[in-house]
């Protein structure tokens, strides 16, 4: 069995047994009442994603000073990943603030720091595809990656600046104890699911850059030009 | 070495001048549209003159950016440049500062578009250029990176803006807000802030953008 496949399966079954802790054994919370329960998933998913956008900017460096194609595929799952992860969270939270803020979207800085990030990842992403030569897709991508990451914080404290009111970042120490476990699980959960995924797909990417990369099959003709 | 390249840059923008009046009058065009999207209600017009007139400049700066690699692209000029003895850094910061400055001239020149359309006047005119200056130079540096790129692909048109735009949004929301400061009065002095966020935008962009252009236009 392959490590991603093992991984996948272990996020998976943490997922299955921390959302079932969440849903249905944890006590409801006093003032959001059963809407809170989305915490148990949207937290875990923003640790993770956090750790799947450091990941790529790791890669696009590292890919920069190494010239080792095998970065260019991780960068490649590090961003597809990403960009699920990113558009997940907006998804989560959305559902989660209509109830609560009465709103869908609000313009907090995390909310829209990580809306810009999701079109930033989809731009590269769509570049990825536009260039056919792979190494200058590879340099070009990482390029843009390492861009896009620096911009982040920017982006933050300026949305920051801008306007607030996203409540405080849910963190075990400011969640009571009774809602540990099933977080915990969770974050577990999706982080090995997100370390299974990127596995995986980075599989896929360097099957396909090596088919790319092999040299074109000689002609019979030219071949038996050069040997006369 | 960036003085010829900056000349070279200045003078191919001059004789192609005819482009950037164009481009004008198409960030005009869009100023006029965004006022039949609010409506004739002059008040919020006036309220929101600094991000149309941001928005405005943002959409056009794409078309002049774009445009900016074109000579690089024919008969390929650019593994020409690359054959000179010049440094990949002169060229990017020759081709950065031109853009800069035609971005900036083209933000000048829709100043009045805006006043007149928005009745957004203001006496100080230092503050309204210090503001352009800087949002521009925004603009710019990582403009002029990705279009490096993107001017040799097929789907140029779609790919520099989708690539640049969710970029720009610090410089973008700092330019509007100082813009919106200038226009309807700053009572309580935020405008430095958001000028001190625009020069630290600027600031790491002009520094990492020169930095990584070398790779960019390699071979």
């Amino acid at each position: 069995m392959r490590k991603g496949n093992l991984f996948v399966g272990l996020g998976v079954l943490l997922l299955l047994v921390g959302s079932y802790w969440g849903l249905f054994v944890a006590p409801k919370e006093r003032f959001m009442g059963d809407v809170q329960r989305i915490m148990y998933v949207h937290v875990p998913t923003a640790w993770n994603w956090m750790i799947a956008v450091l990941f790529s900017f790791w890669c696009a460096i590292a890919f920069l000073f190494r010239n080792n194609m095998k970065w260019d595929s991780r960068l490649e799952a590090g961003l597809e990943v990403g960009t699920v992860f990113a558009f997940l969270l907006c998804c989560q939270g959305a559902i989660w603030a209509k109830p609560t803020w009465g709103v869908w979207w609000d313009w907090d800085p995390r909310l829209t720091t990580t809306a810009v990030l999701l079109f930033a990842c989809l731009g590269i992403l769509a570049l990825r595809n536009f260039v056919d030569d792979p190494v200058k897709r590879a340099i070009w991508s990482s390029v843009a990656t390492i861009i896009a990451s620096v911009d982040l914080p920017i982006v933050y404290f300026s949305v920051k600046w801008w306007n607030s009111l996203h409540q405080q970042q849910s963190t075990p120490q400011t969640v009571s104890s009774a809602f540990h476990l099933p977080l915990r699980l969770n974050a577990f959960g999706v982080l090995f699911l997100m370390i299974g995924f990127i596995m995986l797909r980075t599989r896929i990417a360097a099957a396909r850059l090596e088919r790319e990369l092999a040299e074109p099959p000689v002609r019979i003709g030219e071949e038996a030009g050069e040997l006369a | 070495m960036l003085a010829a390249a900056l000349r070279k840059e200045l003078l191919l923008q001059w004789r192609g001048r005819g482009q950037l009046m164009a481009v004008f009058v198409f960030g005009a065009a869009a100023l006029l549209l965004f006022s039949f999207a609010i409506g004739p209600n002059s008040e919020a017009l006036r309220m929101f003159s600094g991000g149309f007139l941001w928005l405005g400049l943002l959409l056009s700066s794409t078309l002049t950016l774009a445009e900016s690699f074109h000579a690089e692209m024919e008969n390929r000029a650019l593994e020409g440049l690359l054959l000179l003895p010049a440094s990949p850094r002169a060229l990017y910061y020759g081709k950065a500062i031109a853009n800069w400055l035609q971005l900036t001239i083209l933000g000048v020149a829709l100043v009045p578009v805006m006043v007149v359309l928005y009745d957004a006047g203001t006496t100080e005119l230092l503050k309204l250029l210090a503001v352009i200056l800087l949002g521009t130079a925004g603009l710019s540096a990582p403009g002029t990176l990705y279009a490096a790129m993107t001017a040799q692909l097929k789907a140029k048109q779609t790919l520099l803006p989708l690539l640049l735009f969710p970029l720009i949004v610090p410089a973008l929301l700092a330019s509007v807000k100082a813009t919106s400061f200038v226009i309807t009065g700053d009572p309580m002095g935020q405008l430095k802030s958001w000028i001190l966020l625009l020069i630290a935008f600027d600031l790491i962009y002009w520094s990492l953008c020169g930095v990584l252009y070398g790779r960019v236009i390699e071979d």
